[in-house]
């Protein structure tokens, strides 16, 4: 009885918990930002923090930085992605793609964005290769590869992770769209397999994905980890520089970081204004496009272009992960050799143990925020089955809005409203924070298996006297447990990965294997580092296999739930 | 008490459009046939006798069942028995689970399991306890399901279409089993079709709906 009265108040719960983090976290940072900060004794209003905020040398290539890192990033895994499926789908070559998926998305974004250095870097797996037969070194060139002025590195960076997601995305988007008909009709119609998918079934899926696709954006335009190691330092982009004056012992510094972040906050909405207006151009020129009947010369060119370009993503995070792993176990590893001179277990015998305590760390954050969040996305999901309680389709927009709003803009001012009111920092405050992130993409991840799932199976339980619980936790929940794991991996992995609230929520005390894997990126021990990003992948993709595993071996006798 | 399944002035619209109004009292034994092309509602009138009738529609008039208005109930309360055109097994257990999911509560472990295999046996399944029901064959899960609904001791029973799946040679038998399974626990049957045939073999009243 007492769920009866409490399971129609769990949706409210969880957008409290959801957006309350967020709109706090955007009011700490007005306050300090209008020069309001009682912690530092300071009281508003006043414009001084804009003013120093103006008066830094390096704001204009930040603010650069992050229009132009975010902007490329999500056309070019955008472009990527649209392609290879428009070109690929149902092929071979893209079934290959899609096995990779799970391994390449739980790669957490630091530990890809590692690999990725220690490959391309003048020092890099890619050099030492090449060198010196190809290219005549006998020792690193003195280029500037990594942490690259224009922070293309880093864009290439964030593609390589942002291809699976969207690729994930798009797939899910696909089921709907009743693409292969289209594209069969299309194809009888004389258009290329490619030209026929993009005029006839992009708009739809398009349609389809737009959220995430502002959520890409918004997050390639502040995202720390992958900027703080691959990014440019002198200057930095603007949310390092953030990070930066919010991690300052002066209080005072905290007012120029919270005026950077409301104009991190500007830059992100200017820029999905500016994606959207962008929309509709393409959306022009596709009618047109369309209206002119080009039946689509240059498509078997185009599909093999963007083929390359997916799987060359797709294996710059493999050869980041395999270049990692020989780096963890190398003793001796002079420039041009190709190979480590000797494998060593040293490294792991002397960083093991460090790393040891992060996971203990990072599992017991991620496993509470991920059970919370997947307890609070059931509720909301059953509470909409048996009530009728379901967000209208507006309000599926909000569940976007913490990944939307750039995590630099109203974390810091989540630390500073704690600060003001006396709050500890640490491992609750943490988790709280992680699950802001983490609801939207266990909720996403599950809302559409458990809509799915044949509501006649309930009325025939229903029928043959089940309670209400009874039929969710007899027949609902077994049936879905393959989505249920899934969305619990996802949640572990998501909240594995999380950087900038583990730092700021946690005041620098409380370290997992992704703070302190970042943590390593400026003093450049690459072992150390190769064994940080191993154990921290490891820490994600280990779910990802159990709730495959899991859901086969308990149902292995049950053809009726394989591929479920 | 009147024992059956009465309607009484039920009613359903959806968007203020009038779907049905079916006013009849179906006798312990009984079969009423609810016959229209699909569209009219047919499986909207069984799921407001569920309980389970979507948001979206409206309904009045009151639904009694062997002399209790269950108008109101909870679905898992109502005591109704249903049989959809989808055999609809539980994936997740085996055909004995299945069965012991609709076997009402009480008895020791030996006594239940003696009945499930007497269930069973009654239809032709002996030894089929521990196998996955996605291993069987069309005719076979729907006499599954069928002993499934009936282990539940319903008191009144809806079929939703029920023999559309089954191909012509195991559609009369199947059809028949139920039929006489239901006669003879003096069941109060509802039956929606858009077949002819069903409808006719069950030698009962017939309601057309939708012109």
């Amino acid at each position: 009885m007492n769920r009866r009265r409490f399971l129609p108040v769990l949706p409210i719960l969880t957008l409290l918990v959801m957006l309350g983090p967020v709109l706090a976290g955007l009011w700490g940072t007005l306050l300090p930002a209008f020069g309001h900060l009682p912690a530092a004794g300071l009281t508003g209003p006043s414009l001084d923090p804009f003013r120093d905020l103006f008066d830094w040398g390096g704001l204009p290539r930040a603010v650069m930085l992050s229009i132009t890192t975010g902007l490329l990033a999500t056309a070019i895994s955008l472009a990527i992605v649209m392609l290879v499926t428009a070109g690929w789908s149902g092929t071979r070559p893209f079934r290959a793609l899609e096995r990779l998926l799970s391994p390449l998305l739980s790669v957490p974004h630091a530990a890809a964005a590692f690999g990725l250095a220690f490959l391309i870097a003048p020092s890099g797996w890619m050099s030492r290769l090449m060198s010196p037969g190809l290219t005549g070194w006998d020792r690193p060139p003195d280029l500037l590869i990594v942490q690259d002025t224009w922070g293309l590195t880093m864009t290439a960076g964030l593609i390589v992770k942002e291809v699976p997601f969207l690729l994930l995305i798009t797939l899910a988007a696909l089921g709907q769209a009743d693409a292969q008909r289209s594209v069969t009709i299309s194809q009888a119609l004389g258009y290329g397999r490619l030209t026929g998918w993009l005029k006839t079934v992009f708009p739809r899926v398009y349609a389809q994905i737009r959220p995430p696709i502002y959520v890409v954006l918004a997050y390639s335009m502040s995202v720390v980890d992958v900027a703080v190691i691959l990014g440019p330092n002198t200057p930095p982009s603007l949310s390092v520089q953030i990070v930066k004056w919010m991690s300052d012992p002066d209080l005072a510094m905290r007012l120029e970081g919270a005026a950077g972040a409301l104009l991190q906050l500007g830059l992100v909405i200017g820029a999905l204004a500016f994606w959207r207006l962008g929309e509709v151009v393409v959306a022009s020129l596709g009618r047109r496009w369309i209206a002119s009947g080009s039946r689509g010369k240059f498509d078997p060119v185009v599909a093999q272009l963007a083929l390359f370009a997916g799987a060359s993503s797709a294996l710059t995070v493999l050869l980041g992960l395999v270049v990692l792993v020989i780096w963890s176990f190398a003793g001796f590893w002079g420039f041009p050799d190709p190979f480590p001179d000797t494998f060593t277990l040293r490294n792991w015998m002397r960083f093991g143990p460090g790393t040891l305590d992060a996971l203990g760390e990072t599992a017991l954050i991620a496993l509470t925020v991920a059970f919370v969040a997947l307890i609070l996305t059931i509720g909301c999901l059953e509470a909409e089955y048996r009530f009728g309680l379901s967000f209208s389709q507006r309000a599926v927009w909000l569940l976007y809005l913490p990944l939307l709003i750039p995590q630099t803009a109203f974390l810091p001012g989540l630390q500073t409203l704690m600060l003001n009111v006396g709050a500890d920092v640490g491992r609750l405050p943490v988790i709280l924070a992680h699950l802001v992130f983490v609801l939207p993409y266990v909720f996403l991840s599950l809302a559409d298996p458990f809509r799915a799932w044949d509501t006649r199976m309930g009325t025939i339980a229903a029928a043959l006297r089940a309670s209400p619980n009874g039929v969710l936790w007899r027949v609902r929940l077994p049936m879905l447990l393959r989505p249920v794991l899934t969305a619990l991996a996802v949640g572990l992995a998501v909240s594995v990965g999380q950087y900038l609230p583990t730092l700021l929520i946690g005041g620098g005390r409380v370290a997992t294997l992704t703070t302190e894997a970042v943590a390593l990126a400026s003093g450049g021990d690459r072992r150390a580092i190769a064994v940080y990003g191993l154990m921290q992948t490891g820490a994600a993709l280990v779910p990802f296999a159990l709730a495959l595993l899991l859901p086969a071996l308990v149902w292995r006798n049950r053809r009726g739930l394989r591929h479920g | 008490m009147d024992k059956g399944l009465s309607l009484r002035n039920v009613t359903i619209s959806k968007g203020g459009t009038p779907l049905l109004s079916v006013t009849h009292d179906i006798k312990p034994g009984e079969v009423l046939t609810v016959m229209g092309p699909s569209g009219v509602g047919k499986s909207t009138l069984l799921a407001f006798i569920t309980g389970t009738l979507a948001a979206d529609f409206r309904a009045t008039g009151e639904v009694w069942l062997d002399g209790h208005n269950i108008t109101q109930a909870a679905p898992h309360q109502r005591r109704v028995g249903i049989l959809f055109q989808d055999d609809l097994l539980f994936p997740h257990l085996s055909v004995g689970a299945n069965l012991a999911f609709g076997l009402q509560p009480g008895g020791s472990a030996a006594e239940r399991k003696a009945k499930i295999d007497e269930a069973l046996e009654e239809v032709g399944l002996s030894g089929f306890a521990d196998r996955d029901p996605a291993t069987l064959s069309g005719g076979q899960k729907a006499r599954v399901a069928l002993m499934r609904m009936l282990l539940s001791e319903p008191c009144g029973l809806l079929l939703d279409e029920p023999f559309s799946r089954l191909d012509a040679a195991l559609r009369a038998q199947v059809r028949d089993m139920v039929f006489d399974r239901a006669r003879a626990r003096e069941l109060p049957v509802l039956m929606v079709t858009h077949d002819a045939d069903d409808a006719h073999a069950t030698g009962g009243v017939i309601i057309t709906l939708g012109g």
